[in-house]
């Protein structure tokens, strides 16, 4: 069977996209991601433009955001600090990650 | 159509209450919740719990379940003769649908209770399913590119709006100079919308595999460099390998251990051109064991020397 060759892209390639154009991607209502905004959870290129785009990259975490939101029914002001906090996990893990890698391996 | 037990996928019993439901859902989705676990196996086993709840927790689709019967969890079964008939007459197509092929998920999803709605009878858009998929490459990979084939099993509409599972398998090229963490994106090859939803998209999380001798961070490479005590003294001239092929380094003399020499662009490769660094960290090896005559030119060495490497000691006493 010969099957097509699918390009990936960089998620971070991706530049800016619109607000309806996120909630379209993350599956979030556009309202529940302005309150993300406005808990800090996310953050527009401009906030102060009348209207907001995101860099591509914040449909991760619409979508983290989105998946906490159905599976365990959070409202607004939980959802932000399980955001905030899983955020600083994966910041946490990722220079532990870089800390070994600098370590001489133990013979 | 395979059957699985959705309460003995949350612990509960047959009779338990709605409370009782959500909270052995809520109990195993904080353990298994593939964003906040890190069982093995979490996101595996939160889609089976997510499903059990799907179900149970909508009045409806908990009475369709219970009517369907008991059977052992993965038997082949099918739903009793009037079954159709009393929770799915109401949606056209049902009564066409032959059960074989159909996953006990998709059958619930199509019925419509008081969660969410599906395509069946409804003219809206319905998106396709996002994927996030996570998946392991090489050093070799992440530095040259790769192209991997991924097995997908999607769901599809049928022409009577029921989702059906179907596999897919996916060639996808990942570009060189991914790092561990990072994420891409297949446009348009999750799920397929229905009533002109768009297709779901594929996201795919880059897992950097360990290498047996370079360590990544980021896009810098760490190696260790093991150097016997008198090339470390006498400096040397060492083959390194390296993920573009082995090159010849200068070991300067006194080198001590920990310190870093530093090969610039040798790491691996940055998406818009340029590389990482190769850094290789110097170890003193000893031997584990040493002819005679080598323990004869260490103990004059040891006479010889005025070396005192714990001269801090004193100093700091």
């Amino acid at each position: 069977m010969n099957i097509e060759l699918t390009e990936a892209t960089w998620l971070e390639d991706a530049g800016e996209i619109s607000l309806a154009r996120l909630a379209e991607l993350s599956g979030l209502e556009e309202t529940r991601l302005r309150e993300l905004v406005d808990y800090g959870a996310l953050t527009p290129v401009d906030p102060s433009a009348s209207s907001w785009t995101f860099s591509a990259e914040c449909v991760v975490t619409a979508r983290t955001a989105c998946r906490l939101f159905n599976d365990f029914e959070l409202e607004p002001n939980g959802l932000v600090v399980v955001l905030t906090l899983l955020e600083r996990i994966r910041g946490l893990e990722s220079e532990l990650k870089q800390v070994r890698a600098r370590m001489p391996r133990m013979r | 159509m395979k059957y699985k037990d959705y309460y003995s996928i949350l612990g509960v019993d047959r009779k338990a209450g709605a409370d009782d439901i959500k909270r052995a859902y809520r109990k195993l989705a904080r353990k298994y919740h593939p964003d906040v676990s890190k069982e093995p196996d979490a996101e595996e086993k939160f889609k089976e719990v997510a499903e059990a709840y799907e179900t149970l927790k909508d009045p409806e689709k908990r009475a369709a379940f219970d009517q369907l019967g008991s059977f052992r969890p993965g038997q082949d079964f099918q739903p009793p003769p009037d079954w159709w008939k009393q929770f799915a007459e109401a949606q056209p197509g049902f009564e066409q649908h032959a059960f074989e092929d159909i996953d006990l998920a998709d059958l619930f999803a199509g019925l419509s209770g008081h969660g969410a709605r599906r395509a069946r009878g409804r003219p809206g858009p319905i998106p396709g399913q996002d994927y996030e998929i996570a998946i392991q490459i090489t050093l070799e990979q992440a530095y040259h590119g790769a192209e991997l084939e991924l097995d997908l099993s999607l769901p599809e509409y049928d022409e009577s709006g029921l989702p059906r599972r179907v596999p897919k398998k996916l060639k996808v090229r990942i570009p060189r100079g991914a790092i561990d963490g990072q994420k891409l994106r297949l446009p348009g090859k999750g799920g397929k919308g229905a009533n002109g939803g768009r297709d779901g998209d594929v996201y795919l999380n880059i897992v950097l595999a360990p290498h047996a001798l370079f360590r990544a961070s980021g896009h810098d490479l760490y190696l260790d460099l093991p150097l016997a005590p008198w090339e470390a003294v006498l400096g040397t001239t060492v083959r390194m390998p390296t993920p573009g092929g082995p090159v010849d380094i200068k070991v300067p003399p006194n080198t001590a251990a920990g310190q870093q020499l530093r090969l610039g662009g040798r790491g691996l490769p940055k998406t818009h051109g340029g590389a990482g660094d190769l850094f290789a960290i110097a170890q003193i090896a000893v031997p584990s064991e040493v002819t005679p005559r080598e323990r004869e030119l260490l103990q004059q060495l040891a006479a010889a020397s005025t070396f005192n490497p714990r001269r801090h000691f004193e100093e700091k006493a």
